[in-house]
């Protein structure tokens, strides 16, 4: 589904990213982790073709995005569904145009429909609709604008792929736990590729099975949980330090769950 | 020097794309006319007060002048001349840069600082087509009509001072006012409106979509917005001036 070959990139002399290498495929779920300013965002912006790579290739259903025109590349998008950073839902909307703005946009549905559509995804991120529709999103708590960010995404045509970028950051630890719940949720239920992108280490190690640790711009990580949890290497055991006894718990927790 | 070439660079691509995108589907219509209405609308009080205090300062001025020479009764015609080719365009485009350059340029830095461009193109639209358009098509409409009532409140302005105080008939101010109203002079104060809409939307626009670091850089892209559009409207307005009183000499 997802492709990252070799890509380098800077912001002009400030290198960024330096020959990573990873691939997603569809239905899998991965963690891309890392300290603030190690280039985990980056990678979110330069798989939507927002930014393009130096050196190296993004390919998104076999497609390298870079070298398509700004036209394809929005069809690319079409299929991506991306939840920024604090959701970026449009301000002057209000929620139920936010979650019904890609078919207020793209297609031909009535308003009544798309604002019918629009409820019933509220409903499947676990909002009163009713309650919220027509308030504005700065009048929604941090964890339901992230929850009405993944609804706007998902209302878009059936995303292949969702990222997220820093989903839970500045959430309380119930909205957090909402969050996290909705995206393995879909990620169960619907079988999209899913790709977290947080700094947050305690909130990602319940929620996937594959890790990318990514320290000064370049891979120092690519594994199972476990063996995240044996790694040698001296970048990320300095990296998940301060997280070790919350990372011991959730382990334990993992294996009764299993046991 | 390399700054100021590569701002000039990008600011002209980006106008170049701009002005591409409006014979490019889709049209954003309530977008558009959002726009024209807080543009218009939003600006009109503003223009009116502009053109009244402006047309009375300078009827005020010229008066006293005129009158040294008996030439009072030709209070009208400068007005005309001055307004409808120099001073209603020139503060008209002043002031809605003032108001509506530092408005688009906070709107869209805002979006951008918070991801909502971004956002926008996750979901395949083109951010130009969606926000550049919309202002640059209702400046281009709204910027010539609000002249227009910027120069007529000030040519009545004018009317009040040349009645009140210098003594000059109503009806001749206003037969002189209609003499001067030929095509050279309405030409050029048309003109003008129109290529002051261009200069405000491409640089309203661009400092919004280029603009940096939080909300320090959007205050700082608003500032730089209006100060550059300020300056642009008269470097440009010396321009077309120039140009008519060359090329459009028997018509004027």
């Amino acid at each position: 589904m997802i492709e990252i070959k070799n890509i380098s990139f800077a912001y002009g002399e400030t290198p960024i990213l330096k020959n990573v290498s990873f691939s997603v495929g569809s239905s899998e779920s991965v963690v891309v982790m890392g300290p603030s300013g190690s280039g985990k965002s980056t990678i979110l912006r330069l798989i939507l073709g927002l930014e393009c790579p130096q050196t190296g290739e993004i390919l998104v259903d076999g497609k390298n995005i870079c070298h398509l025109r700004e036209k394809e590349k929005q069809e690319i998008r079409k299929n991506i569904g991306m939840v920024f950073q604090d959701g970026a839902l449009f301000d002057s909307m209000s929620v139920w145009e936010n979650v019904g703005f890609y078919l207020l946009e793209h297609s031909n549905l009535s308003i009544d429909e798309i604002g019918k559509r629009a409820v019933e995804m509220l409903g499947f991120v676990g909002l009163n609709a009713k309650e919220i529709m027509d308030k504005l999103p700065e009048q929604l708590s941090g964890g339901m604008q992230r929850r009405v960010a993944i609804g706007r995404s998902l209302l878009s045509t059936a995303p292949k792929a969702m990222l997220y970028d820093e989903p839970t950051t500045g959430l309380d630890p119930q909205s957090t736990e909402n969050v996290l719940e909705l995206i393995s949720k879909l990620n169960r239920e619907r079988q999209i590729a899913t790709i977290v992108v947080t700094h947050q280490i305690t909130d990602a190690i319940g929620f996937a099975k594959r890790f990318i640790v990514i320290i000064e711009g370049e891979i120092a990580f690519d594994g199972s949980l476990e063996e995240l949890r044996d790694s040698k290497d001296l970048k990320v055991l300095q990296f998940l330090a301060p997280f070790r006894l919350s990372f011991n718990e959730v382990l334990k927790k993992e294996f009764f769950n299993y046991t | 020097m390399k700054h100021f070439a590569y701002t000039s660079q990008e600011l002209f691509i980006f106008s170049v794309k701009t002005f591409a995108a409006i014979f490019r589907r889709p049209f954003y219509f309530t977008e558009t006319k959002e726009q024209m209405y807080l543009i218009g609308i939003g600006s009109l009080y503003l223009v009116i007060l502009t053109g009244i205090f402006a047309g009375q300062g300078f009827a005020l001025a010229f008066s006293n002048e005129l009158a040294d020479f008996g030439a009072k009764d030709y209070l009208g015609r400068i007005m005309t001349i001055a307004i409808v080719r120099e001073l209603g365009p020139v503060l008209a485009a002043l002031m809605i840069a003032a108001r509506v350059a530092s408005g688009i340029t906070a709107e869209i830095g805002a979006m951008k600082s918070s991801n909502q461009i971004n956002a926008l193109k996750s979901f395949g639209i083109d951010p130009i087509q969606k926000l550049a358009v919309p202002r640059l098509i209702a400046l281009m409409v709204m910027v010539p009509v609000l002249t227009i009532f910027c120069d007529a409140i000030a040519i009545f302005g004018g009317y009040i001072i040349a009645v009140f105080l210098a003594h000059v008939s109503g009806t001749m101010y206003f037969a002189a006012v209609k003499e001067r109203l030929i095509f050279g002079n309405l030409f050029i104060g048309i003109i003008k409106p129109i290529v002051f809409s261009f200069v405000i939307a491409f640089i309203a626009c661009y400092k919004g979509f280029t603009a940096e670091g939080g909300t320090k850089g959007v205050g700082k892209a608003t500032t730089e917005s209006v100060v550059l559009a300020s300056i642009v409207i008269l470097v440009v307005n010396f321009f077309i001036t120039k140009l008519a009183s060359t090329y459009l000499k028997g018509y004027l």
